[in-house]
């Protein structure tokens, strides 16, 4: 049986309590939200800090609605209730996409938002999501709050902006109309990691692409984005041409590396194709409401 | 509880009686067992995969305040248990004294006062390793001028085990050369690893007054166990006792003894308190018995018109750094000779060369049928391979060479007789169930929309049920199985088997067996299994045995039980015994059917003041050996039907449908039930798992994240159909089922993708066909000509 090393555990009573205890204990202290990632690395020793801050108990943290133009999730906020909301998935599919996709119901049931783009894992959905729907993060600290673009929230694989003593509290997502996004993953089996995901949302003007966000997932892109592919498409029309071009643009300029799940080669194509995959997706579920019509059954 | 015994007899899908204490939580696995003053054992273990070890300092460790005792391999060395022999007359370190030869490898055993500090501890033991290049890779490890691996063994300059062949050669060989048609391929079926849901564990209790070992252990044989126990720690084996409680599966991962119990039981000797020791998923992964790793190239002969001629192959089979493979001892390759299936060939000839690699030691597990696995699928997926050069539908192929009814017995040409069957009525009954003209015709048209979806066969022989204990044994024991049979008083019985149930069900098909030899309840028998000081000697559970030797065995000694029922039912009914007939359950007088009297009047007449007749002491009970005369045949016919996406190289297997011949079935769901695992198995195995290494020896599989076992996602919902030819030699005509699936299932779906995949001209993938192996194949234009 694996069993982790010795370690001291405090309960947060609040945002404000969490903060102090951070203050208290140390660079040794992590926050334990879902504890999905945390745990099985300190039962494999590969982890061992020295204090968990359980910020389970933060009611304040879980939250999820719309306020006026913006999505506003708690970092707190489990997998299963981001899948569950619908108003969430109605104006970003994306998410709900990415989410049927995240490990299995009973991760899904205790696995936190915010604790998922903590851990900053280079195969993470939701890091690319977020960067494609080029999200606000909000982090506390015990002088108040700063925002950081989503785009820069991430400094390297399992690193992010996040400073010792601080809190990413919340996520939020402008939303603007005529939009249609989705997420697009290849696994070797249901709950696997990804061999390699994107994610594309995509906004229109006529026929030509006025806004587009395009995140790609475990195949080494910058900061989770596929920008030049992005760069490429705006102003252009949302065509199938375009969006096979953008895709091999995206693995152009992403450095997937080999391993289990797959050659590099192949995450690159997979770079491109799910890329491309996306964009089309996106486009579906854009087109029904830029022209005001009825979805179509299957746009999910 | 009612399982649901009816007049029509004991055989049906009744209600298992193990599930009772199962779906309430309350099975006793072995870390359920709790002893008074009960230390804890934890392994250190080579982060290396070949290494020399320079020194071990185990000081900070043995002060650590709530460690007892630090032992490593020079302790053991004091007391002659650095080394113990394994399944395959080899000897594995049990804590490692001069060399590592894997990663994961036993290097020393902490016992604690708890699991953490046992932990702990082992942090504090410092090794210092001198690195040599390790060698994971048969082929390499078999050049000149590898780095031996086995240098411990006298004599040894090279990593090859054995070189063993079987079959006729140059007939085979004059076979080929006149055959119209011949075709070639590289197939690797790769490691993988059996992953029971259960880990391997031990709680060892030693009096150090009586001399008296109890272990608590996790063993699929738990009577072979204790004469291993025996012959390893130099115990007198009447003072050991294993026991084996609830066992959450097994699949031959628990055949072998590992260090760890060793270490377990050296640990409660200096101790002088039991000790626990439990195995973690990855140590349960990387440490121990793994199955398949073979490389085959295979070669199948035809004429012009589809006439299978012959089959021959050659294979180098990775045994890692100890040979511990389990089989019987006179085939080091299994029964990988089953080569020749299900079809009537002319020749056949294979020749295995084991090898030493620096991986983990096992080699025959996860319910491969003594290696049929590897044989199924060399020769499913060479039929395959003969029906794309010949044009020619796999089906119909199949059909045209399978060994015909009025053929049986049968002797194959590599020896074995085949004990029943008739395998083109199991055939058409899948193709039927399948829809399978229909599904050609749908893989027509959706081909015509660029959709790709693929449908492939396979028909498996298995050979299961071993041995004939002239033929087969396990170092030196016998493969046969004792079973006893007391009746009390009031007629309910207490059977006595010497296999060990894993999940696979045995307190009640053995009950069913009994009851329905006896004309009584199964509620009525209760199976006692898994303690050799309460049940008969015999060789245990794995190689799909226990329905055919000792289900054998349990019907065997019923009839002897029921010979002694009629002596006293004659006493009773004042009649001969000879003048009795057993009819419905109960002896009666033959012409006078109102005088009668059923097991449980007359086991208590047994008991009476009757007046016995001379040669009955005053019970029923009674007690048998079984060995087998021959192996039993179990067989079938699977169909796959399977989606590929070529732009993502993904699979989705749609439909399964499975028609097994099993002989006679006892439980028909707890048959369903083993036959929904192996084909689970089989998708695993063909789509996700794979137990790999690096250049540097490290396993790539050491947990669930890496090592990836099947989903109900992945499986379809199972499409089962079954024909009955029993065994005609088998005291009730059962086969055995718990391996046919296993061993049936991964031809079936790789034929399905590879079928799939006949437009862009691929012709072979190797397992697993990951998404990414998939899109290689189909973008690389790989085919099995080209493996490396």
């Amino acid at each position: 049986m694996q069993v982790p090393a010795q370690v001291e555990y405090e309960q947060a009573a609040s945002v404000e309590h969490a903060l102090d205890l951070l203050a208290r204990s140390g660079p040794e202290a992590r926050i334990l939200a879902g504890g999905h990632s945390l745990i099985p690395m300190m039962k494999l020793r590969l982890a061992q800090p020295e204090t968990l801050i359980d910020i389970n108990g933060l009611s304040e943290l879980a939250f999820l609605e719309v306020t006026g133009d913006e999505l506003r999730i708690g970092a707190l906020t489990r997998h299963a209730g981001l899948l569950a909301a619908a108003g969430a998935g109605e104006h970003f599919p994306i998410l709900h996409d990415a989410e049927r996709v995240i490990a299995d119901p009973v991760v899904r049931e205790w696995g936190t938002i915010g604790g998922s783009l903590c851990q900053a894992d280079p195969s993470e959905d939701l890091s690319a999501v977020f960067a494609a729907l080029r999200a606000t993060m909000v982090i506390r600290h015990p002088a108040g709050i700063r925002t950081v673009p989503a785009r820069e929230f991430f400094t390297g694989p399992y690193e992010t902006v996040v400073a010792p003593g601080e809190i990413l509290t919340e996520i939020r997502v402008a939303i603007r109309p005529g939009g249609g996004s989705s997420y697009q993953k290849v696994g070797r089996r249901v709950g696997d990691w990804p061999v390699g995901a994107a994610g594309a949302a995509l906004w229109l003007d006529g026929d030509v692409i006025s806004g587009t966000g395009i995140g790609l997932t475990a195949v080494g892109a910058r900061h989770f984005v596929a920008a030049e592919a992005e760069e490429f498409l705006r102003g252009r029309p949302a065509t199938e041409e375009n969006f096979g071009r953008a895709g091999q643009i995206a693995a152009e300029n992403c450095q997937p590396v080999s391993d289990q799940r797959g050659p590099a080669e192949y995450k690159r194509h997979l770079a491109s194709e799910l890329t491309t995959r996306a964009l089309r997706a996106a486009l579906r579920r854009a087109a029904p409401r830029r022209a005001g019509g009825q979805r179509r059954p299957g746009d999910g | 509880m009612t399982t649901g015994f009816t007049a029509n007899g004991a055989y049906g899908p009744v209600k298992r009686k193990e599930d009772a204490r199962f779906i309430r939580g309350q099975g006793t696995f072995i870390d359920d067992i709790q002893l008074k003053g009960m230390l804890h054992g934890a392994v250190l273990r080579s982060p290396l995969a070949h290494a020399r070890i320079v020194s071990v300092d185990a000081s900070a460790a043995e002060g650590h305040p709530r460690v007892r005792a630090v032992i490593t391999g020079e302790t053991l060395a004091a007391r002659g248990l650095a080394w113990m022999p394994t399944l395959s007359h080899d000897v594995q370190a049990v804590l490692a004294t001069d060399k590592v030869r894997f990663q994961g490898q036993e290097v020393a055993f902490v016992v604690a006062e708890d699991r953490y500090a046992a932990r702990d501890a082992l942090e504090l033991i410092s090794v210092e390793y001198e690195p040599l290049a390790p060698v994971t890779d048969p082929v390499r490890a078999l050049a000149p001028g590898a780095p031996v691996i086995r240098d411990d063994l006298d004599g040894r300059d090279s990593n090859r085990i054995f070189d063993w062949q079987a079959g006729d050669k140059a007939r085979t060989d004059e076979v080929f050369a006149a055959a119209d048609v011949v075709v070639a391929r590289d197939l690797v079926f790769p490691r993988s690893h059996p992953a029971p849901l259960e880990t391997c564990g031990c709680v060892a209790d030693y009096d150090q007054v009586s001399g008296h070992l109890e272990l608590w252990v996790t063993s699929q044989a738990p009577h072979a166990h204790r004469t291993l126990f025996a012959l390893v720690a130099g115990l007198p084996e009447h003072k050991i006792r294993i026991i084996s409680p609830d066992i959450g599966g097994g699949f031959g991962n628990k055949v072998p003894v590992y260090p760890g119990y060793l270490c377990a039981v050296v640990g409660s000797m200096l101790a002088g308190r039991p000790v626990k020791w439990v195995e973690d998923r990855s140590e349960n992964l990387m440490s121990t018995a793994f199955a398949r790793d073979y490389r085959m190239r295979a070669e199948i002969a035809a004429t012009r018109e589809g006439r299978i001629l012959g089959l021959r192959a050659s294979a180098l089979a990775d045994h890692g750094a100890f040979n511990g493979s389990a089989q019987p001892a006179r085939y080091p390759a299994g029964f990988f000779h089953m080569l020749t299936g299900s079809y009537d060939l002319q020749a056949a000839h294979c020749e295995v060369t084991g090898v030493y690699t620096n991986k983990a030691p096992g080699g025959v597990a996860y319910a491969c049928s003594f290696r049929i696995t590897e044989a199924v699928y060399l020769t499913e997926r060479m039929v395959d391979a003969l029906a794309i050069e010949l044009g020619a539908d796999p089906a119909e192929l199949r059909m045209q060479n399978l060994i015909q009814p009025g053929q049986f017995p049968y002797t194959t040409v590599t020896g074995w007789e085949y004990d029943s069957g008739d395998y083109p009525r199991t055939l058409q009954a899948a193709l039927t169930a399948a829809g399978y003209d229909d599904l050609r015709r749908e893989q027509a048209q959706r081909r015509e929309h660029g959709e790709y979806m693929g449908i492939g066969l396979s028909f498996f022989t298995e050979a299961v049920g071993a041995g004939p204990r002239k033929h087969m044994d396990i170092l030196g024991l016998g493969m046969a199985d004792g079973a006893d049979l007391r009746v009390h008083p009031t007629g309910k019985a207490v059977l006595g088997i010497s296999v060990q149930t894993q999940g696979q069900g045995h307190e009640t098909t053995f009950a069913q067996i009994v009851a329905q030899e006896l004309g009584i309840s199964p509620d009525d028998v209760e199976v006692v299994h898994g303690d050799t000081d309460r049940t008969p000697f015999g060789l245990g559970t794995y190689g799909s045995r226990s329905t055919p030797v000792s289900g054998a065995a349990a019907a065997v000694v019923a009839r002897k039980v029921r010979d002694r029922a009629r002596i006293v039912a004659a006493a009773m009914l004042e009649a001969s015994p000879a003048d009795l007939e057993w009819a419905s359950g109960r002896w009666q007088v033959r012409g006078d059917p109102e005088r009668r009297a059923g097991i449980a009047e007359i086991a208590m007449a047994a008991h009476s003041p009757l007046e016995l007749p001379e040669g009955v002491e005053g019970h029923l009970d009674a007690e048998t050996v079984y060995n087998p005369p021959n192996l039993t045949y179990p067989y079938g016919a699977y169909v796959c039907v399977a989606d590929v996406d070529p732009g993502t190289g993904s699979v989705t297997v749609r439909r399964f449908i499975a028609v097994d011949d099993c002989g006679v079935r006892i439980n028909p769901m707890i048959v369903a039930g083993q036959i929904h695992r192996g084909l689970a198995d089989g998708i695993g195995m063909a789509l996700m798992q794979v137990l790999s290494f690096d250049e540097e020896g490290n396993c790539l599989g050491g947990s669930f994240m890496d090592y990836l076992l099947p989903t109900a996602v992945e499986c379809p919902a199972w499409e089962l159909g079954q024909t009955v030819t029993p065994s005609p030699h088998h005291p009730i005509g059962a086969k055995g089922v718990g391996e046919s699936a296993t061993v049936g299932s991964p031809a079936a779906v790789v034929n399905a993708v590879i079928d799939a995949l006949r437009p862009f001209g691929v012709t072979h993938i190797d397992m697993p066909m990951t998404p990414a192996n998939v899109w290689l194949a189909v973008h690389g234009a790989s085919s099995g000509d080209h493996v490396a």
